[in-house]
């Protein structure tokens, strides 16, 4: 017992030594740099799948396994999210009671923004996201909102990523101390462990991507977002953004947030503003 | 309200190859929902294929059936600009029928 208290202390002080003799080039810790995050992040799954090309990631475990690509191109000739797709196009042109309609919320009429979303909202002070503003829509003329994880959602979020496919995605950080602190608040929701397993959201898409669970292969953190919302044959539906945070956290035994919490949000604000350039090609199939 | 049938139909060669999305819930009778009450069973009976007035593709289903279910096969003996005619019937009786032209 003795021994090993010593042979532990001598570890831990050798480890101090060798802290204090590493390059004083070490940027502290506490100042947030999304720019270098992002660079950091991107990089870290370049060089760790140096043979993907990079706007291959947006496309999830296919771009991991040449057998499931495959199967996924020959899924792509007929897309099971077509009905969603069909779906929301319809809802979007389809005015409200007071007349009004989905495009009357948006710039440029919804048609090809997602990839501005989600973005930093400087009067409210937090991050809005697609679905919220959506739903915020809908409240504003008068009708009821919709569940946050399928269905009407879905579709709906289906064809706008749809009129964005290709165009690269562009998350603002703006200059304000708010929006750092929601960037730094998504990062740490996402690098946190929690739940009976003990996994965040980094164990699997960090350091483990292309690796199998049980029978799926594991999606990169870089790009995850891109290709929002999917179609997953495990779930023989569509499935929204707030769904997919929603699952992670109950798969790895945790207690989910409501979607749209400000945690959610935040995560979604650094997944996506990591995720920059990288094209948007949702709506999305997934095994 | 689109039709529920996505289908194409490509011919290549004697041999046509055709693939087919069919919206339905296709419920099976054991599945309960959130108030714990069973949903009843919903689903397609018969899906039938025709072309040139022949049936090349009769399907008798039951509930072992996939939600939207797929359907790819090959047949000979059409040519491109026949037209095959899709239709369903499920056990409620509801029923729904497309055409497409073989490209």
């Amino acid at each position: 017992m003795k021994a090993r208290t010593s042979l532990l202390l001598g570890s831990l002080s050798a480890a101090l030594v060798a802290f204090a003799l590493t390059s004083p080039r070490v940027v502290a810790a506490d100042k947030v740099d999304p720019v270098a995050d992002a660079k950091t992040f991107q990089n870290f799954f370049f060089q760790k799948f140096a043979d993907v090309k990079h706007e291959d990631f947006v496309n999830g475990p296919y771009s991991m396994n040449a057998d499931m690509k495959r199967q996924w191109q020959e899924k792509e000739e007929f897309p099971p999210y077509e009905f969603a797709l069909d779906a929301g196009k319809e809802m979007f042109a389809t005015p409200f009671k007071n007349g009004k309609t989905y495009a009357d919320c948006f710039p440029n009429g919804g048609i090809g923004i997602r990839q501005n979303y989600p973005y930093f909202d400087t009067g409210e002070g937090k991050v809005v996201t697609l679905e919220l503003a959506l739903n915020r829509c809908r409240e504003a003329n008068g009708e009821a909102p919709y569940s946050y994880v399928k269905d009407e959602m879905a579709s709906l979020t289906a064809y706008m990523a749809f009129t964005s496919r290709g165009k690269p995605m562009d998350i603002k950080i703006p200059d304000d101390p708010r929006a750092l602190e929601a960037f730094e608040n998504g990062k740490r929701y996402f690098y946190t462990r929690r739940g009976q397993l003990n996994f965040s959201c980094a164990s699997c898409h960090v350091q483990s991507p292309g690796e199998r669970i049980r029978a799926e292969i594991l999606a990169p953190a870089l790009g995850i977002l891109n290709a929002m919302p999917i179609y997953r044959s495990e779930w023989s539906g569509m499935g929204t953004i707030s769904r997919r945070f929603v699952t992670c956290n109950s798969q790895t035994r945790a207690v989910p947030l409501e979607p749209q919490s400000d945690e959610y949000r935040d995560v979604e604000y650094f997944l996506s503003y990591v995720a920059n350039g990288l094209p948007i090609s949702g709506p999305g199939a997934r095994p | 309200m689109a039709s529920s049938i996505r289908v194409r139909a490509t011919a290549n060669g004697d041999i046509t190859e055709v693939q087919t999305l069919i919206q339905h819930p296709m419920d099976t009778g054991l599945v309960k929902d959130s108030k714990g009450e069973l949903i009843p069973a919903h689903f397609i009976q018969r899906l039938k294929f025709e072309c040139n007035g022949k049936d090349v593709f009769v399907a008798d289903w039951g509930t072992a059936v996939s939600k939207d279910p797929y359907v790819k096969f090959s047949f000979k003996g059409a040519k491109k600009g026949d037209e095959l005619k899709i239709s369903w019937t499920d056990n409620k009786g509801a029923s729904d029928t497309t055409t497409a032209k073989i490209s």
